[in-house]
Order: C-alpha cells, then structure tokens, then sequence
C-alpha cells in the first residue's frame, strides 16, 4: 500500500454519506453503519490472508471457504461440549470457552489447511487454471466431508449472555457482540500490522508478495514462508468462521461458499496482496451490504457486485494491487 | 457440394484416432436410433442429457480448453436459455412465437451479460475472470430464487411447449417401427439436431483462424499480444460465443424437461458436471465434451444406482453407510474431479488421440512428464 495514495480511503465517507442522504434517519444509520463495519471486520479477518497467500505465491485458493466452515463447526463442537459453562453469567467463564472455541478452530482449521497444501495445491504452483479446478474440487469434498461429519441439518449457536444484548449510547442501541467482532478485527489487524513491519519474517513476506523472484536470488526460501503463510491464512479463516457462526447464530454446510464470494469480492476490490486494501474492501463490502439490504433487500446481493463492478471501472487492479507482477 | 463432403463438416478436424472415430459415430448412432430401441423413460432422458451436455461441455470448453480462462458463470447461461423458455412460454402462452421470443430475448441477455463480464473481468487478468463470475453465479441463484413471480422461487416454472411438441400430439396416425410418433418424439428429435448442429459450429469455429488466434493467448498471451491480437477482446468474443452456446443448451433443457428450476440449471452441481465432463473427455478438443457427456452422463445415472445399493447393503458398519448414501455424491464426484485433473488431464480424447507407441511405453509416464503434458494441454493461464 503505497503512502501517498489516499484517494481510494474517501471511499468509505462518501458511501456512508449517499447511504445517509438515502436512508435519512440518523440512528437507523449509525445502528447500520456498526452493524456494517462489524460485518466488515469479520470478513477482513479471513480475506487478508486470502490476498497475502495470493500475493506471495500467486496461489488463488477456490477452497477457502471450506476452512470458514470447519472453524465454524468445531466451535459449535466446542459451545455444544461445553454449554453449562457458555451461559454461566459470569464473562470470565463464558469467555474462556470462547477463547477455546477459537483455539479449536484456528487449530483445527490450520491443520487442515496443511493437508490441504501439501495434498492439493503444492502440485499446481504456478498454474492458475490447474489451482482454479484443484482447489474447487477441493472445496467441494471438503464440504462433503463436513456434512459427514456433522451431518446436513442446520446447527444453532448461542451467544454467552455476556455477549448477547446491546448497550444503549445516545439512544443508538448497539449490539454487544458487534463491538466483540470489531476488537477481534482490530486486533487481527494490528498483529499482521505488527508482524508485517517489526518481523523479519514479516519483512520477508511483504518483499516476497512485491516480487519473489528477488527474494529467491537474495536466498531466502520463499516456499517455506509461504507454507507458513498459507496455514496462517487458513487459520485466520478458521477464526472468521468462528466469528462469522456466532454472528449468524446458524450455521449450515454451506456457510463457508457462500462466505467465500463475499471474500472474493473483498479480496478484487482491496486488490491482490494487500492487507490494507483487504481492509478498506471489507469495510466498504459490510457497510454497503447493511445499507442495501435496509433500503432493498432483494438489492443485497448485487450491491455488492456493483460495488466491485465501479470500483474496477475506477481502477482495474483494484485499491491498492501489492503485488509487481501484473 | 455433390455429394456429403464429410471432411467440410467437420471442419477438417478430424478425430485423429480409428477408435474414437467409430465411439463418436457410436454415439450419435445410439442417439438417433434410442427412442426406437430403448423404452424406458430413464434410458431415454439419459441420452437427452448426454445432447443436451455435450453442448454445454463444449461451450465450456471453448473457454477452459481453447481460450485458458476459468468461467464459473457458465451456469448462469444455461439458466438464462431455460428461464427464458420457461418465462416466455408461461406469460405469453404455448405457442411457436412465444417460444422464438422467449429464445432470442435470452440469447441477446446472455451476449449483453457476457460482454458486460468480459469488459470488468478479462481487462486486467485471467484469474479476476474467474473469481467474478463465482461471484455472480452465486447471485444469479439467489435472483432465481428471489424474483419468485417471474421464476417461481425455488419451485420452478411448470410449461406447455406450442402443441406440437407435447407428448398429447400425434404426429402419425400409424406406428413407425413400433414407435408412436408422438410430440415428444419429435422434440427429441429437435434436440438431436440442435446438439449436432451447435457441435458442428463450434468445431467450425476453433477450427477457424478465430479459434487458432483462441489457441495462441491460451498458450503465450503475451506473444499473441505481441504478434498484434488484442487478447482482450478475443477472450471478450470467446466469452460471449461460449455464452450464446450455453444459452441455447438451456433452451434444449426446457424443451426437453417443460421445466426451468434453479436446481435444474444453476446450482453448483451443474458446474461441476460441466467441469467433469471437459476435464474427462479431454481439454482443447470439441469432440472430448461429446465422448465425455457420453461417459460421465452414463456412469452418473447408474453409478448413483450402485451407491443406492451399496449403501444399503452396508448398514452393519455405522459411518460408511453415510460415506456410501447417495446424498453423499458430490464427494464421489469431487474426488473423482481432482484425480481426473491430476492424472487424466489429456482426457479420453488425448489417450485415444496418443500415438500407439507411447501407450505402450515401459513402466507409464515420470511425474514430470506428466506434468508438462498438462501444461501443453491447459496453457498457463497468467
């Protein structure tokens, strides 16, 4: 993400403010916006390692998806195992199942992640029609292979009382869970932030995404890097699942394609390999994804593809393209 | 042309191979001759199937084979031919005009819409291509669904075709071959000539310097820049003579089925048998999507039968009856997917095609070879 260019952050002003001039009640607003930029976070959450896994290696992974749905299931796993303590009043034990909910998930979810690396993806480096297929079908039986497991019924989520509610600020009410999945969002990104620019490792990555080939000469292994890279991301998806699930309170075999197309969308606007893109994505993606759906809600779906369509007649690289190779 | 002149038809592309010249003159033999050899109603719709996605393959494979892009979209297509049958022959009512309405009003959407993809997609990189047009499958469906005063919801529409073509419609008074020749005899035949004539066409137009310009992006986009053929609006042309072809296989499906349902032409199954069917019969080659739906429509019908059976059979063991049960078949067809994409990427058309020596080559071919096959036949896609 280049520093000079801040055209691409007006964005987000300019959409809230059309959104305003439409919707014209204040609150309504504001309790959309939140609802927006909450929904905005969670996305970013599995999508920035989507865009670094694809700036680095030029890896597009069709499959993500699936490791949305698995993080999202072993954290119903883990409430359903653990449901006395999940509704216990007091937030320290509440909390604490939570956090193991997302130490399942984002283990599980990287695990898999690995296999699925190793099995399916190391073979077709460098080729995107053969990732494009390999990877689809890898979505596809590893959503079969979850509706084996925990079969094809719909499965419900409740929130711990601590995080159900909302508070009430100058009478705009806002859900308690949204601030949770905003900190989560935040804190995701500060930590890529943190690791990206005090890290070697983190050095490594934002040279390797801008231009491998250079890396490579200079001797580091840009394959091993990017290993990590890839579990990480799927990790990071594993955890969005988790957020993604407790926003929806459902969770269905299928939560992790559908989530997959918003992310896409994300990932095409932000542009390829960035993280800070990534994040202007989501947000703009969420906020107009809650407006459409208040103004019309049959609209929901395609707002965001016509979001995506005039941003890429505006840039055809999407905001912020990272990496050099065209 | 005094007498048949084979060679024209098919565009002097000849199958290359004694054995899949006879399978494909097979083929379209048992298809002309099925409805007076076979009686059951399944027999029958399977051959339907295999017309009808032979092609839609090959029209996929206009894109996957010979233009080196991904196209998830491809669905939405086929949707819009059936839909647009469907819608035309609800609203304006069963006659032949409302069904040539409701056909040219889905082929120009489905160009409109296909340029539309082209100019926001295949600008910047092949691999955008893909990604949006996932996305506008998945919106496409849930409009299908959505708009349900146009499209019936999740229901679908139910039509009557222009009387002619109903299976109430005697075309003779006496029985042909013991066949009574009926509406829905002739609207098999209808489909029949449909399929070979878009089959015809497309081998027409990758045989044409179009197709060769097609093939030279699929192999080195930035040398078929550089020789001067904007790759951008050739795959923009592919991307919209695919759609067209699409559109048109929909428009087979609601003749056939006198039914247009989100299930029956836009979910993601369909894609994936489309994907299967290309990748089974061999990439790059028209004739592969026709000896593909052959097989792949054939074993689909019978081999979700035997997972049925076995499945039953299988209840001592808890846990593979539900790996076994036929809802679980899109596992089956996924796996079978990424194998044929990893081992099987020339397809049935590029085994039979090989040059008899090779098959017979000591202990199979090295990974690596392997691998440059699949780039020879995939193209790489930067």
């Amino acid at each position: 993400m280049s520093r000079s260019d801040l055209t691409p952050l007006a964005l987000l002003p300019v959409l809230m403010g059309c959104a305003y001039l439409a919707i014209g009640n204040p609150i309504a607003w504001l309790t959309l916006t939140i609802a927006g930029v909450a929904m905005g976070m969670i996305i970013f959450t599995i999508a920035s390692g989507m865009t670094i896994v694809f700036g680095l290696m030029d890896v597009l992974n069709f499959g993500q998806g699936v490791f949305i749905t698995i993080g999202a299931y072993l954290s119903a796993t883990v409430f359903a195992a653990l449901s006395g303590h999940l509704v216990s009043p007091d937030p320290g034990e509440a909390g604490l199942v939570i956090l193991l909910a997302i130490a399942a998930a984002v283990v599980g979810a990287g695990l898999s992640g690995l296999i699925f690396e190793r099995l399916l993806v190391e073979p077709v480096y460098g080729d995107h029609l053969m990732q494009i297929l390999v990877t689809t079908g890898g979505l596809i039986v590893g959503e079969e292979i979850i509706k084996i497991i925990w079969g094809v019924q719909q499965v419900n989520v409740t929130l711990p009382p601590f995080l159900s509610g909302a508070v009430v600020i100058a009478d705009v009410a806002i859900e308690r869970y949204r601030i949770f999945a905003f900190m989560v969002g935040a804190l995701v990104f500060l930590s890529q932030y943190l690791v990206f620019t005090r890290t070697k490792t983190g050095l490594l990555i934002r040279a390797g995404v801008h231009d491998r080939e250079m890396v490579e000469a200079l001797g580091y292994g840009v394959r091993r890097l990017f290993v990590a890279t890839f579990v990480a991301g799927c990790a990071l998806a594993g955890l969005g699942g988790v957020m993604w699930g407790l926003y929806q309170q459902t969770l269905v075999p299928q939560i992790g394609s559908q989530m997959n197309v918003l992310v896409f969308i994300v990932i095409i606007i932000g542009g390829l390999g960035s993280t800070g893109g990534a994040l202007l994505g989501a947000i703009l993606v969420g906020v107009c994804a809650n407006y459409a759906s208040f103004i019309e809600p049959k609209v929901a779906l395609f707002s965001n593809i016509a979001l995506m369509t005039m941003i890429l007649l505006w840039r055809p690289n999407g905001l912020y393209p990272a990496s050099a190779r065209s | 042309m005094t007498t048949l002149d084979w060679a024209r038809l098919i565009s002097k592309d000849r199958p290359g191979s004694r054995v899949l010249a006879i399978l494909l003159i097979a083929i379209v033999a048992g298809l002309l001759f099925a409805p007076f050899a076979l009686t059951g109603a399944k027999a029958i719709s399977i051959c339907v199937k295999i017309m009808i996605f032979a092609v839609l393959a090959a029209s996929f494979d206009l894109l996957l084979g010979y233009t080196g892009i991904v196209s998830f979209a491809h669905t939405v297509f086929f949707g819009i031919g059936a839909y647009g049958v469907g819608i035309a022959l609800t609203r304006l009512g069963a006659s032949w005009t409302s069904l040539a309405a409701g056909i040219l009003t889905a082929i120009l959407l489905s160009i409109l819409l296909a340029l539309v993809i082209g100019l926001f997609s295949l600008r910047v990189r092949a691999i955008f291509f893909s990604m949006i047009t996932l996305a506008l499958s998945a919106a496409a469906q849930t409009l299908a669904t959505q708009l349900s005063g146009l499209t019936g919801g999740e229901d679908g529409l139910v039509f009557r075709l222009p009387p002619g073509l109903m299976p109430n419609a005697r075309l003779l008074d006496s029985k042909l071959l013991g066949l009574t020749i009926d509406g829905k005899v002739l609207c098999y035949y209808l489909i029949l000539a449909m399929s070979v004539t878009f089959v015809l066409a497309m081998l027409r137009i990758v045989n044409s310097p179009f197709g060769r310009v097609l093939l030279a992006i699929r192999d080195n986009e930035f040398r078929a820049e550089a020789i001067g053929y904007p790759v951008f609006v050739f795959r923009t042309l592919s991307n919209v003579a695919a759609a067209v072809f699409a559109c048109t296989s929909g428009v087979m499906l609601s003749l056939w089925l006198r039914y247009a349902g989100p299930d029956a032409s836009l979910s993601f199954e369909i894609m994936l048998d489309i994907l299967m069917i290309v990748i089974i019969g061999g990439v790059g080659t028209i004739y592969g999507s026709v000896v593909g739906a052959t097989a792949f429509l054939i074993a689909q019908g019978y081999l979700q039968d035997l997972l049925k059976a076995s499945s039953a059979a299988s209840h001592i063991l808890p846990g593979i009856d539900q790996v076994l049960s036929p809802d679980r078949w899109m596992l089956w067809l996924g796996l079978l997917f990424i194998l044929a994409v990893y081992y099987f990427p020339a397809g049935l058309v590029g085994v039979l095609r090989r040059p008899a020596g090779k098959l017979n080559a000591k202990g199979g071919r090295p990974a690596k070879d392997r691998f440059i096959m699949i780039y020879r036949w995939m193209g790489r896609a930067r």
